[in-house]
């Protein structure tokens, strides 16, 4: 670690605090950023590198320790102030009109009068010189999702920022976009710029970063050269100790097996503007196996999710089947009747409403398909039944929680996770979709997760899991097909997949050299 | 320098739950207080006719009921409608619409007597109010227009129906050109309880099986369930495979149904005949009852008892002391400005904060980013 005030750092923490409550979400961070440096700052989902980044960027106020810039005690009160200290910010989600175009939106963020015409010529000139090429006169709600994030690193760079800080940048990005981004990153720093990068992706922080900063529970457990690191090593710094490895046993006979889940030609126009029309999309998911979906976000996922799960129906009866029955035209609790069971991405608000129990998040879900163990005659729920039951998928999926029976709201992300898995799981499902199985959930119970999917399958039902999280996919998968702008690619068997391949197809490439044992109806 | 900042709970509080109703209804007082003072009144004085007086003798207890039998009845069908996040200000006009159908019988078949007679008016009144309220349903599940302004409007058209009726073709001919109804027969006449002790009729029963009914629905039954998850999260409604339409449907007729009751009571109980006004609003006064009660039928038991009070205590401050019976509307007006203020305590807490500790502006900063993104 480098000195004081000798220059060399642009930026010093030093016993960074803040409190929520009852909650030391940073306690004590140290950290130094020097000049011309990428910076990492690695850590699980809820270890604090959000609450340290909102910090520095002045959208929360510390309640104890100090901040030095170029030496100077500085006071972040708003990210005002941060802009006007030459602190940029790039956010993981997005903050962007998308009736606007990308230079309407750019002006907004200026805020210094000037026409929009003049930025437009601004942002272009710049966004070709660091080769992130991008039209200011495009609406922003026809841009990918790539496209978007170069206009959040434009419109930082147009303050010219000395410190960068990125948050997750690569999470929405094809592997090929991503090695776009590290490219503009060196440039940065090549010229002199620092960078502060958050990631919980090791390979990447090996790859473009100078020195990384890990926490833990809101505290700095080390300070290391990820170069000098391994990933596990790396890992083992953030989690604490080591993760329990995912065990997949390959399947054998899968191509006679019974397709559990068939999709046939499924086609859905667009419901807003902004959504992503399906086009054509044919799959099936045997017994016994897992299918995984990769894709960009925003790519038609989420529409194919509620296609399936009937959260919106199909003309055609027979685009989708369940265990041999068209189920296109049923709705949701129809298909779960046939013995189908879903996970949505998003926890508050669509797999749970959080301001209910548990107990009654259990029947959120069930309430058909286990009527007779849980609703009585005349419509009375069995609140005893759904209790006991409740519990018992808490003590299987080693639910975390505060009180017997907590409001959804009161869990973790990965707590809730588990319990909404779990719930699923419970019923013995014949036919599985997940969405985002593992999205923001700690590392050890993403693995007892993944774990439970795959054991799922083993016993005989369908697994669809639908991901951004390439790691995952390859982990948990028997055979991955990629979801690019609403089409579905063949899916590829997980000895045949690389990295490079699926990547290719996220960005948008044929999907020629995809020859796949499992034929498509 | 000090100033109050408001603290987010990590969960909702049960204590300020149940205790905000209270703090509500003396903050009222405290209120209603500075108005007698100005208006040149003793507040004691004004507080004694206004709430005690009124109320202490048995046949007054009996006004009193007759007061609050339409309010509870109303209240409980409301509160399953806000529950569900469905939103009917007209229950006003499916009060009338409930009493002009009800009322059909004795009008138009006065010689039709019997015991049959009541249970069929009620049914009737049921179902006025029902198909009053399936229009704004309708009109919301096929247009998606606004069930606020829709069931709102829909309460003067009903206003001015009956005036009409009354006016025109439902006049009695023997009644010297008043607006008004023949006096409906015996068997059309919603008995009394207790003759005897007072008039309080079995509308106040119908009032308190409703709330209890509808107390099993929302706690103990895969219906209320819906109604709460629909009202709390629409999105994981729909997951859970219930039907929003559906359901602006069911909050509407039930509560439309038991608004038409409530009309349907208060003519064959209280009043004996259709006339130009047959309710001194009960329909909007029943919408603070509901939120008083915490939108919990038992709750709203006890809000309406209290709301039925402003009533009488406005028209015993108006013979008393000369002041115009309006001020039960301020009193309700203020109870429900209270009630809903006095909610924040039930999410937030509030902190006596110094300039120097200003975290919880960065909190809500942090609490105002992700609203901004699900915005889009």
């Amino acid at each position: 670690m480098s000195a004081n005030h000798d220059g060399a750092n642009l930026l010093e923490v030093r016993g960074l605090t803040k409190i929520f409550g009852t909650l030391t979400a940073c306690d004590h961070i140290d950290l130094n950023i020097a000049k011309g440096e990428i910076h990492a700052l690695l850590g699980e989902n809820g270890a604090g590198k959000s609450t340290l980044v909102k910090m520095l960027f002045g959208s929360l106020e510390p309640n104890s320790g100090e901040i030095f810039w170029n030496g100077q005690a500085a006071r972040i009160t708003s990210p005002g102030v941060a802009k006007k200290l030459g602190i940029g910010m790039v956010f993981q989600h997005f903050s962007l009109f998308e009736a606007l175009t990308a230079a309407e939106n750019i002006a907004l963020s200026l805020d210094d009068g000037s026409p929009i015409s003049s930025i437009a010529a601004k942002a272009r000139a710049l966004s070709y010189s660091y080769g992130l090429p991008l039209d200011p006169d495009s609406l922003v709600g026809d841009l990918s999702v790539g496209e978007r994030q170069r206009i959040e690193i434009i419109r930082c760079l147009l303050q010219t920022p000395q410190l960068i800080i990125l948050d997750e940048p690569t999470s929405v990005l094809t592997p090929q976009e991503a090695d776009k981004l590290f490219e503009t990153l060196e440039r940065l720093r090549s010229e002199g710029k620092s960078i502060l990068y958050i990631s919980h992706r090791l390979e990447e922080v090996k790859r473009i970063c100078d020195r990384a900063t890990v926490l833990r529970h809101g505290k700095v457990v080390g300070h290391c050269n990820p170069r000098e690191e391994t990933a596990a090593s790396l890992a083992r710094m953030m989690v604490g100790n080591e993760v329990q490895a995912v065990v997949r046993a390959p399947v054998e006979g899968i191509e006679t097996a019974q397709p559990l889940l068939e999709v046939r030609g499924l086609t859905r126009k667009p419901a807003t503007p902004f959504s992503i029309p399906l086009k054509n999309i044919s799959l099936n998911v045997r017994a016994g196996e897992v299918i995984g979906i990769a894709g960009v976000a925003g790519n038609g996922q989420g529409e194919f999710f509620e296609s399936v799960s009937g959260e919106v129906l199909q003309q055609d009866a027979a685009s989708v089947r369940i265990r041999g029955k068209d189920a296109g035209g049923l709705t949701i609790t129809g298909r779960r009747l046939l013995g189908a069971a879903f996970v949505p991405e998003e926890r508050l608000g669509h797999g749970a409403a959080p301001r209910m129990k548990l107990s009654e998040n259990l029947l959120l879900s069930r309430h058909a398909t286990d009527g007779k163990a849980f609703v009585g005659t005349g419509g009375m729920v069995k609140s005893g039944a759904i209790y006991a039951a409740s519990q018992r998928i808490i003590e299987a999926m080693d639910v975390r929680k505060s009180a017997p029976d907590p409001e959804a709201a009161a869990l973790s992300g990965g707590n809730l996770q588990k319990f909404i898995v779990g719930r699923e799981l419970d019923r013995r499902p014949s036919v599985m979709v997940v969405n985002q199985p593992t999205w923001g959930v700690d590392a050890g119970a993403a693995a007892h997760i993944r774990q439970a999917l795959i054991e799922l399958s083993r016993s005989g039902s369908a697994v669809l899991v639908i991901s951004q999280d390439l790691d995952e996919l390859f982990e948990i998968s028997d055979a991955i097909a990629v979801m690019h702008n609403g089409e579905l690619s063949k899916p590829m068997p997980i000895a045949e997949a690389t990295f490079e391949k699926v990547g290719l197809l996220m960005g948008g490439a044929e999907p020629g050299h995809a020859e796949h044992t499992l034929e498509t109806a | 320098m000090m100033r109050l900042e408001l603290v987010k709970r990590p969960q909702r509080s049960a204590l300020f739950s149940a205790l905000s109703p209270f703090i509500a209804f003396a903050l009222t007082i405290i209120a209603g207080a500075i108005l007698f003072a100005l208006l040149g009144v003793n507040p004691l004085t004004a507080f004694r006719i206004y709430f005690i007086e009124p109320i202490s003798q048995v046949w007054q207890l009996h006004e009193l009921a007759i007061k609050a039998a339409p309010l509870i009845l109303i209240a409980v069908g409301l509160s399953v409608c806000y529950k569900a996040n469905i939103w009917n200000i007209g229950a006003e006009g499916q009060f009338i619409f409930g009493a002009i159908f009800g009322s059909a019988i004795p009008v138009l078949f006065p010689q039709f007597e019997g015991p049959l007679v009541l249970p069929l008016m009620l049914l009737l009144g049921m179902v006025g109010g029902a198909a009053y309220a399936a229009i704004p349903a309708f009109l919301k599940t096929r247009f998606n227009t606004n069930e606020i302004l829709t069931s709102l409007m829909l309460v003067y058209v009903a206003q001015l129906f009956l005036d009409w009726l009354v006016r025109g073709p439902w006049r009695d001919p023997q009644g010297h050109g008043f607006p008004q109804t023949i006096q409906f027969g015996d068997s059309a006449v919603l008995p009394e309880l207790m003759p005897d002790a007072g008039r309080a009729n079995w509308g106040f029963v119908f009032a308190l099986v409703a709330a209890v009914l509808i107390w099993i629905l929302m706690g103990r039954m895969l219906k209320g369930f819906e109604v709460r998850v629909l009202g709390s999260s629409p999105r994981a409604g729909r997951f859970a495979g219930f039907g929003l339409s559906r359901m602006v449907f069911f909050a509407f007729l039930l509560s439309g149904a038991l608004a038409g009751l409530a009309g349907i009571s208060e003519v064959s109980g209280a009043i004996g005949q259709l006339q130009p006004v047959i309710s001194p609003g009960y329909g909007f006064t029943a919408i603070i009852v509901a939120f008083l009660g915490r939108l919990n039928p038992l709750g709203i038991i006890a809000a309406g008892l209290v709301l039925a009070l402003t009533y009488l205590g406005g028209e015993a401050v108006q013979s008393a002391l000369g002041i115009s019976d309006k001020v039960a509307r301020v009193f309700q007006g203020m109870l429900l400005f209270f009630v809903l203020g006095c909610d924040t305590l039930i999410h937030y807490r509030i902190r006596l904060i110094g300039l120097a500790l200003t975290e919880q502006e960065g909190a809500a900063k942090l609490d105002a980013a992700p609203k901004l993104k699900e915005a889009r």
